[in-house]
């Protein structure tokens, strides 16, 4: 059963075709990996499943719903983790991540339970009290990652959760996202680290340019490919010119 | 709309007054160090009841009635403008540009028949002389422009009317109708109701910036993820402000008081001055939106947010401005509301105090809801 599907979904800034006639369905329970080079439009895509955006042309449903008509219903169901960190510096830790919880409308004694597993799941326990503003780049990675979760989502996005994690936070974050799948959420994750993709996902999918230019399990990928790992068919396929995003 | 999630958003941006130092200043310690300063400077704690200003009087009214005398000794009660007589006003205006004098007062030619003929008729505005008193002041004197005219309003009111309440009609038209119950006021007591609305005008710049800090940060698109609504955004920030609003009247309130502000009335009286205040909180909360909708940041928004704040300052509270351009923004009607029931003890039910209610009720929901569309349509991206 699908969770997540696009039918020739694209997306245009003026003259410039940021997502172009992308199709794709995602399983319920699926890891999902979008990879693409700077600007490739996966963000766009993200937007656009989280109603951020509009589609200029084709359709998207996320949750058996519409994302023209029903995004009311889809914000209930889904969790975002942005590319940038969005946080109040003034609260705490634990209050961002209660102030979120309520925004879901998670009951009081729920979300106190709620906020204590994610806390310590993301390791900021003992700086649950502590102002958000004084906290380090991967503490404040992993508070967002918290705010992002606290509703329980059925889908989470989770665009780039670990840039600028330690390798000890990464592997903690990656233990939690695999927790995540284990108990059947369909996650989409962007990542640039192309082996955080290769280890989690289930299913990876490549675009360039706005395209879909690749679409199979890492592991097929790399056998269609000849290649050793997954990052070396990303540079196959997308090549070696820097891209920079405009 | 959900109140839950109104709640939540409402309580962060409160805990934000007071965990933000800066915010925190503006809120509620700028307006606590503004009003003990101008008590300290203008009260009678710092003096400022035992100044006098010599105000030159010429009578030009030509009618053998008693009006005219009666008028100059009701400037005189005061205790606050001594009169000097001058029998030309270029003599009179003269002494004024030399500084001897602080203000000149004109008692026009038909001024004794005017009031003659609003006795005769008082319920017949068709058939009333009307006439104008011509008033000059000392431009390089704030406290001298603060202080005459609402002293020749009240004088002229009492020479009218006497005692009665303020709600009667008038043969000549008068800013401020209203009668002043005390006599030994100081200039501290004349600036202290635009105290009031001096302190919310502020909360443009905190709306401003709030908004402008959420857009710039991504903090509104995270929000925008959840099920929150745009009203349960709009509503949690009024609430907000309200709260903030209560707590800086209560402030100014007490801090008055405590520098020897002579406020009239009671309950109902410092109720007023709640709701009034807090229409004007509303009023600024649709300008802090307008502002947040056109800036790209939040540092902008503290600079372009004084597009708002200061004709509402310099207009509309205690710098006194003709109603022809103070009217134009809603601190006036603050000020001037404030000022009738907290100085000459108008009842709340008269006229001038209603109508100002009605006039700032009106502007804040028209330029709430210029808010709310601005933003709505240009301000979240």
């Amino acid at each position: 059963m699908l969770d997540i599907e696009l039918d020739s979904l694209t997306k245009k800034f003026g003259e410039k075709t940021v997502v172009d006639n992308l199709s794709l369905g995602i399983e319920k329970g699926e890891l999902f990996g979008l990879l693409g080079p700077n600007g490739a439009g996966k963000t766009t895509t993200i937007k656009i499943l989280c109603g951020l955006l509009e589609p200029t042309s084709g359709a998207a449903r996320v949750g058996g719903h519409d994302v023209r008509t029903e995004m009311h219903e889809i914000r209930k169901l889904i969790g975002v983790c942005p590319q940038e960190p969005a946080h109040y510096t003034f609260l705490t830790g634990r209050e961002n991540v209660e102030l979120f919880g309520r925004l879901h409308n998670i009951p009081k004694d729920l979300l106190k339970e709620k906020t204590d597993e994610l806390l310590e799941t993301v390791g900021l326990v003992e700086a649950a009290s502590i102002k958000t503003g004084k906290y380090s780049g991967g503490m404040i990675r992993r508070v967002n990652l918290a705010m992002a979760l606290v509703n329980d989502p059925t889908i989470a996005f989770l665009d780039e959760p670990t840039v600028a994690m330690d390798p000890q936070t990464r592997h903690a974050t990656w233990d939690f996202i695999r927790g995540l799948k284990a108990r059947g959420k369909t996650i989409i994750l962007t990542t640039h680290y192309i082996e955080e993709a290769e280890s989690l996902a289930d299913r990876v999918g490549i675009i360039d340019m706005g395209r879909l230019i690749a679409l199979d399990t890492p592991r097929a990928l790399m056998e269609q490919n000849g290649a050793a790992n997954l990052e070396d068919v990303f540079i196959k396929l997308t090549g070696r010119k820097i891209r920079e995003e405009t | 709309m959900n109140m839950q999630r109104v709640l939540a958003l409402a309580g962060k941006e409160l805990r934000k007054v007071y965990r933000e130092p800066a915010l925190l200043f503006m809120v509620i310690i700028f307006p606590i160090m503004l009003t003990v300063a101008f008590g300290a400077t203008f009260g009678a704690l710092g003096g400022g009841g035992d100044s006098k200003y010599a105000v030159g009087v010429v009578n030009l009214d030509k009618s053998a009635t008693p009006w005219a005398g009666a008028f100059k000794k009701g400037i005189s009660d005061t205790g606050v403008l001594v009169v000097n007589d001058y029998q030309d006003n270029s003599t009179a205006a003269k002494d004024l540009l030399q500084g001897n004098i602080d203000a000149v007062i004109v008692i026009p030619a038909d001024f004794g028949a005017s009031i003659e003929s609003f006795r005769l008729n008082p319920g017949d505005p068709g058939s009333w002389v009307n006439s104008t008193i011509g008033l000059s002041l000392d431009k390089g004197s704030m406290i001298v422009s603060a202080v005459v005219p609402p002293i020749v309003q009240r004088a002229l009111s009492t020479t009218i009317y006497g005692d009665e309440a303020a709600s009667a009609p008038q043969p000549v038209r008068i800013g401020d109708p209203t009668m002043v119950a005390s006599s030994q006021l100081s200039q501290f007591d004349y600036m202290a109701p635009g105290l009031f609305a001096y302190a919310a005008i502020f909360i443009t710049m905190t709306v401003a910036q709030a908004f402008a800090t959420e857009r710039e940060q991504g903090l509104l698109r995270r929000i925008a993820v959840t099920p929150t609504t745009s009203s349960d955004i709009f509503v949690s920030q009024i609430l907000a402000n309200l709260a903030t609003g209560t707590l800086q009247v209560a402030i100014v309130y007490v801090a008055a008081r405590l520098m020897g502000f002579h406020a009239v009335g009671g309950v109902a009286e410092v109720a007023y001055a709640f709701v009034i205040v807090l229409l004007l909180v509303t009023c600024n909360i649709g300008f802090g939106l307008i502002t947040a909708s056109i800036v790209k940041s939040s540092g902008a928004a503290t600079g372009l947010s004084f597009l708002f704040i200061l004709p509402q300052m310099l207009l509309g509270t205690f710098v006194p401005a003709p109603q022809s351009v103070g009217g134009l923004v809603p601190s006036y009607y603050v000020t001037d509301a404030l000022t009738s029931i907290f100085l000459r003890g108008a009842p709340l039910t008269s006229p001038a105090v209603l109508l100002d209610l009605a006039i700032v009720a009106a502007m804040s929901i028209a330029v709430l809801i210029a808010g709310v569309l601005a933003f709505s349509r240009f301000g979240r991206s």
